[in-house]
């Protein structure tokens, strides 16, 4: 009897967001009163598994095989629903991530267990059933949902929803090596390529996120002569390079954009926050020419403080905003830098 | 050769969406649309169709609600639509929903792809995505930004994915269910002719009779649905020059902490 945590992994390294699927395991496991089992797959997993050992994990199964070096579905998933199905845990947890996602919706639907994703608020029923509560309708309401039934109840938990403790340097899990359910050839998927964003910190990660929007193009730089294209986009690339990355890189913040800003192709995709972006849930979220649209305000609406930027007193950011600023984002967000690094020591 | 995507409708991204006294999820009288993410699905869905000289249906799983999404996709240009419906669908889980979507694509028969869209913002999750590549035994490629190339007939299929850290290139086999990302295409508005041929459209309803498949037991529901708790709403104009502006409010971070 256990509970499953899948820490994962990327590049031989546990995830960030990883050590909050073993504190909800954590209390998970202490409910049902059986040990908590770390699951650690891919390179360099048994190095991850002592530090889950410091995280509150009691045991620890790690299987660290070239097929399962590269996140892949198929043989993640397969492993996962044979330890599952060999070893009945109470319950599966992991960080909500992309990986986190599929993996465990996957091994779900093997083992026909239920599922319960994104928890914002988790516990267990008296009658040994899963009760959580999520976000619904793009987060514009709250349902309270439960497991109804299911010897294995699968979890998984946004990252930061979930606060990690310190380490106890002292605590160790007790390491046991699984191999692999599938063998290379049975593997229909192979990873050609990576490309990594150098040095980008990941939005649903991040504690300070600074944004940029629609203001980004009232960048009062003049368009080099001979620039193709519409000057806007140059204006606003030239504003999220030279205003909004110094700010972030002075908080060790990571970068967003509304949609506005990227559909209007001042910034990729990957940084969009909203409805049909990234939801993040910052200690602190500077919004800086962003109207506010409610399809943005999906996105970042439980962030712990948030500060607006904007020409427009009316503009809707300003009435969620903790903090209002308003003026030129080129004037107020140069100003802000120079005074965070002279506060902060950068 | 057959792509099938599967939809539905969600209330508009505008909407104020709340719980009632009666404890039911309402959203006045905006319109519905369908789900945001589906629209890239349905899009990519045309053009691997077009590109393939194949054929592409589109299905709901879900009551009259969800005819709407149906008939805005047909009237983008998807070649077929079909409804699968069951009293005992009322509160379907993902499993449920993923059982019968399975068996739907089976019983449409001669697919080779699936693509869906990343998410559907009613339910707040994609686990189904996954779940019905699972039901399928299909592979699943997930956080589709590109497919790069495709060949039916080998049944071999490369992709660039778009993970938290960067960008991936896979390939793998078909049949598969892919689900895509907003930055795969641009979805298409329905021409008049589109939306005049897609009113009149008679939508087949399928029930898990239909499927071949008996009642589904749910293993997760939803007990009920609460509104947000108040936002705390008290808030400071800092005013000043961008200088003063800048140090006040560092001032202010500090001592909330959040720097």
């Amino acid at each position: 009897m256990t509970v499953f945590a899948w820490i994962e992994t990327f590049d031989g390294k546990a995830i960030p967001a990883r050590w909050e699927a073993l504190v909800a395991g954590r209390m998970l496991a202490d409910t049902f009163g059986v040990p908590l089992t770390a699951l650690i797959f891919g390179t360099n997993a048994g190095a991850v598994a002592a530090e889950a050992g410091h995280y509150g994990a009691d045991a620890a199964l790690v299987c660290d095989d070239a097929t399962l070096q590269d996140f892949r579905l198929e043989p993640y998933a397969a492993l996962l629903t044979r330890l599952v199905q060999d070893q009945q845990p109470k319950a599966v947890v992991a960080a909500a991530t992309s990986r986190g996602r599929e993996l465990l919706a996957a091994s779900a639907a093997d083992t026909d267990s239920p599922m319960l994703a994104d928890v914002l608020k988790l516990s267990v029923g008296d009658n040994g059933m899963l009760r959580a509560e999520r976000g619904g309708y793009s987060g514009k309401v709250l349902s309270e949902a439960e497991v109804i039934s299911g010897a294995t109840q699968f979890v998984t938990v946004p990252s930061r929803a979930f606060k990690a403790s310190d380490p106890n340097t002292s605590a160790s899990a007790a390491v046991s090596t699984v191999a692999p359910a599938l063998g290379e050839d049975e593997i229909a998927t192979k990873v050609e390529g990576f490309q990594q964003e150098a040095g980008v910190v990941n939005l649903t990660d991040a504690a300070i996120i600074v944004s940029g929007g629609r203001g980004m193009a009232n960048n009062p730089k003049d368009v080099p002569p001979g620039t193709e294209g519409d000057p806007a986009v140059w204006k606003a690339k030239d504003g999220f390079a030279n205003v909004i990355q110094p700010l972030a890189d002075a908080l060790g913040a990571a970068v967003g954009a509304s949609r506005a800003a990227v559909d209007a192709g001042y910034i990729p995709y990957a940084h969009q926050v909203g409805q049909t972006g990234k939801t993040v849930s910052p200690d602190l979220y500077i919004a800086c020419g962003i109207s506010g649209a409610i399809q943005h305000q999906a996105g970042m609406r439980t962030s712990q403080i948030i500060v607006a930027i904007n020409k427009d007193a009316e503009a809707p950011i300003f009435r969620m905003a903790r903090y209002g600023l308003v003026g030129d984002l080129y004037q107020i967000v140069p100003a802000l830098t120079e005074e965070v690094k002279k506060r902060l020591g950068k | 050769m057959t792509i099938v995507v599967l939809t539905r409708s969600t209330p508009d991204t505008a909407a104020r969406v709340e719980v009632d006294g009666s404890g039911s999820v309402t959203w006045g009288d905006a319109a519905t649309v369908v789900n945001p993410w589906d629209e890239y699905a349905l899009e990519e869905a045309i053009l691997q169709a077009k590109a393939g000289g194949g054929k592409s249906v589109v299905a709901a799983i879900g009551p009259e609600m969800h005819v709407e999404a149906l008939k805005h996709s047909l009237a983008m240009g998807l070649d077929e639509a079909v409804r699968v419906w069951d009293a005992s669908l009322q509160d379907a889980d993902s499993l449920a929903y993923a059982t019968a979507a399975a068996a739907a694509v089976n019983k449409i028969g001669g697919v080779n792809l699936v693509i869906l869209g990343k998410e559907s913002v009613d339910v707040g999750t994609d686990q189904h995505n996954y779940q019905i590549a699972r039901k399928l035994g299909w592979t699943m490629l997930s956080y589709v930004s590109k497919i790069l190339a495709i060949d039916f007939a080998a049944g071999a299929i490369k992709v660039e994915r778009l993970l938290e850290e960067g960008k991936q290139i896979v390939t793998s086999r078909l049949p598969a269910v892919i689900s895509v990302m907003k930055d795969i295409n641009e979805p298409r508005y329905p021409s008049f002719i589109g939306i005049r041929k897609a009113s009149k459209a008679e939508i087949p309803v399928w029930s898990l009779g239909d499927l071949g498949i008996p009642a589904l037991t749910m293993r997760t529901r939803v007990a009920a649905y609460k509104n947000l708790p108040p936002r705390d709403t008290r808030s400071e104009r800092i005013e000043g020059t961008p200088a003063e502006q800048a140090a006040k409010l560092v001032d202010r971070l500090l001592e909330e902490k959040v720097l």
